[in-house]
């Protein structure tokens, strides 16, 4: 590295030189403890991923172990089970954070309003995220859910509904409700804080020269939201598309496949079924399309956040 | 950028004939319409929580009706069944494993988050990201060779594998909001520090420290609750003797149907501390959600 240093360097200069390098490192210094145990922690268990996924390995069997090369991938892609249960996770996290989403703003905009124990409210609105998830899709399966002493169905007895059984009959949405109830709180204060955010007086100028509340929201409120709800939508999906907790604890993924998602079914290739080398591709293939998604979702919401930042 | 767009909306100076029976009135009516609406949605949103917290106190034979009882003579019972049956190693598993690990988080965050927030050079925003894309991997395609890591080490059923796991999995968010505390320091501060002679680390502990430390406390109760609630990792790696307080829940999915108001009961437990805690830092909480995105 000192080789390169200009041949014009004086040696005051070379001094002035060593002397800011030194700096850098110890400004850098702080930086590597964490940076150092997040690459070890977090993405040695990939690499490592990436290269049992070219091996045939059964866990139960000892011995089995050996290269076998892009055929677990082959495997995987032939996989009509990969499939359904790919599907199940694009259905479950975009329905999940779409009508958390909406929902959300809904509460925030009636948050947003003065009236009596508003607090108290908001307090109350935003319990559900904050129920342990194990816990959470436990109660819903038992005092909500259950087909006989279940809440809901005592609630729509009046309709007739009688002893239906929501989790058999619709798993997949059974686990979308816990998880929008969960969820929808979570967008709210994300929405609320950017409500809150919005300059009084452009909302008072607009309503003196007599825009009528609907115009003002679309004209005015919701592209200033924009950033809030791209944010809330991208948060959401990182944590709704690797939910393991509700499809765990609600079906098993069950009846059959009908209900699992990417995260169970992995779990399950690998734990239950003992198929290292299929579990691992089945992983890199998930890490690849999560990659290539987030990438671009990432830059866009965070600059836009510290742009403006800075503007400010 | 807001400005621009009053001008698009049509500007009719018409009087409103409301205007006339007093708007006083009207507002008073619309906000008491608003507050039933509220209240309304924030006791249905709430409800699933109370009727978990109301099922707790209520013996097995009055959980177990078609009608559900609303007016019941309120049991401790479920409560003493749930603690006799030993849910307190669990706690204090889960106990060690979120002090331990938020502890660890804050001693490798904030001297990283401080140098991140030193100087914004590229460098600086590769790093960020480089963080938060740690979040967005699918954990579950770490967990084979984690599983595997662990089995070979005799590290399986270990609590301190939990701690290590939390601290890589907060580190992240705590490196993101603590950052963006740090950046809400005056520079002119450091500057003053500077000029004065001190040295950096007497600056960092009695000029900044002190004005962070907020912002520390909200990171800490991010990663608490968190880690307090993790369960792919714990639900894996443990079995016995390291089992958290989500593992100890598993136990009532197999007995189902039996035990609905114990099971309430340790739910109640369970997300008790969370719940506490949410509630009394609620405005730290969206800071930390957002990744300290928004303030």
């Amino acid at each position: 590295m000192t080789a390169i240093a200009p041949p014009v360097a004086g040696t005051h200069r070379v001094r002035a030189r060593s002397d800011e390098r030194r700096r850098g490192w110890v400004r850098r210094a702080p930086l590597l403890p964490a940076l150092v145990f997040t690459i070890i922690i977090t993405q040695l268990p990939f690499v490592v991923t990436l290269y049992y996924s070219l091996e045939s390995w059964s866990l139960v069997r000892p011995g089995s172990r050996h290269f076998v090369g892009f055929a677990n991938y082959a495997q995987v892609f032939q996989d009509s089970q990969f499939r359904t249960t790919a599907l199940n996770t694009v259905i479950m996290t975009v329905g999940t954070v779409f009508i958390a989403m909406v929902l959300g703003v809904l509460l925030a905009l009636l948050l947003d309003r003065k009236f009596l124990g508003r607090g108290v409210v908001r307090t109350l609105l935003i319990t559900p995220f904050l129920i342990m998830p194990v816990a959470a899709a436990l109660l819903w399966k038992t005092t909500l859910f259950d087909p006989t002493f279940g809440i809901v169905n005592f609630i729509f007895r009046p309709f007739g509904i009688g002893k239906f059984d929501w989790i058999g009959s619709f798993p997949l949405g059974s686990v979308m409700i816990e998880m929008i109830w969960q969820w929808t709180p979570f967008m709210m204060l994300l929405v609320l804080a950017g409500l809150q955010s919005q300059p009084k007086d452009t909302l008072e100028a607009a309503s003196c020269d007599g825009a009528r509340p609907f115009a003002i929201f679309r004209e005015l409120t919701l592209p200033h939201l924009r950033r809030y709800i791209e944010l809330g939508v991208v948060l959401g999906a990182i944590y709704v598309v690797n939910d393991f907790d509700a499809v765990y604890m609600m079906t098993q993924g069950g009846p059959g496949i009908s209900s699992a998602n990417l995260p169970f079914y992995i779990y399950q290739r690998a734990f239950l079924g003992f198929q290292v080398g299929q579990a691992a591709a089945m992983g890199v293939v998930v890490v690849v399309a999560t990659i290539i998604i987030a990438t671009f979702a990432l830059r866009l919401i965070f600059t836009s956040f510290s742009g403006t930042e800075q503007a400010a | 950028m807001a400005s621009a767009d009053v001008t698009a909306v049509p500007a009719t100076r018409t009087v409103e004939p409301e205007q006339y029976t007093g708007p006083r009135a009207k507002r008073r009516n619309n906000s008491l319409t608003w507050g039933i609406v509220g209240w309304v949605v924030g006791i249905v949103f709430f409800f699933p929580v109370l009727w978990m917290v109301l099922t707790s106190f209520k013996t097995e034979a009055e959980a177990y009706t078609n009608t559900p009882h609303i007016v019941f003579s309120p049991t401790l019972s479920q409560y003493k069944a749930v603690f006799s049956s030993g849910l307190w190693p669990y706690v204090a598993n889960s106990a060690f494993a979120t002090i331990v690990s938020t502890i660890l988080v804050l001693l490798l965050a904030t001297p990283c988050a401080f140098a991140l927030s030193l100087r914004p050079v590229k460098k600086t925003r590769d790093v960020m990201f480089f963080f938060i894309s740690t979040k967005m991997l699918p954990v579950v395609a770490a967990i084979i060779p984690i599983y595997i890591a662990a089995r070979d080490l005799h590290l399986l059923d270990n609590i301190f594998t939990l701690v290590i796991l939390y601290t890589a999995m907060n580190l992240p968010i705590a490196v993101w909001m603590m950052r963006s505390f740090f950046l809400e320091v005056p520079g002119e501060l450091l500057e003053a520090a500077e000029m004065d002679g001190a040295p950096l680390r007497r600056t960092v502990v009695e000029v900044i420290l002190p004005i962070v430390a907020p912002g520390l406390a909200a990171t800490a109760l991010i990663c608490s609750i968190f880690s307090w609630n993790e369960f792919f990792f714990a639900v894996n790696l443990t079995a016995t003797q390291a089992a958290t307080v989500p593992v100890f829940l598993v136990g009532f999915i197999s007995s189902e149907g039996l035990y609905f108001a114990q099971l309430c009961a340790a739910a109640t437990v369970a997300t008790l501390p969370v719940v506490l805690a949410g509630w009394i830092a609620q405005r730290q909480l969206v800071r930390g959600l957002s990744f300290g995105a928004i303030k």
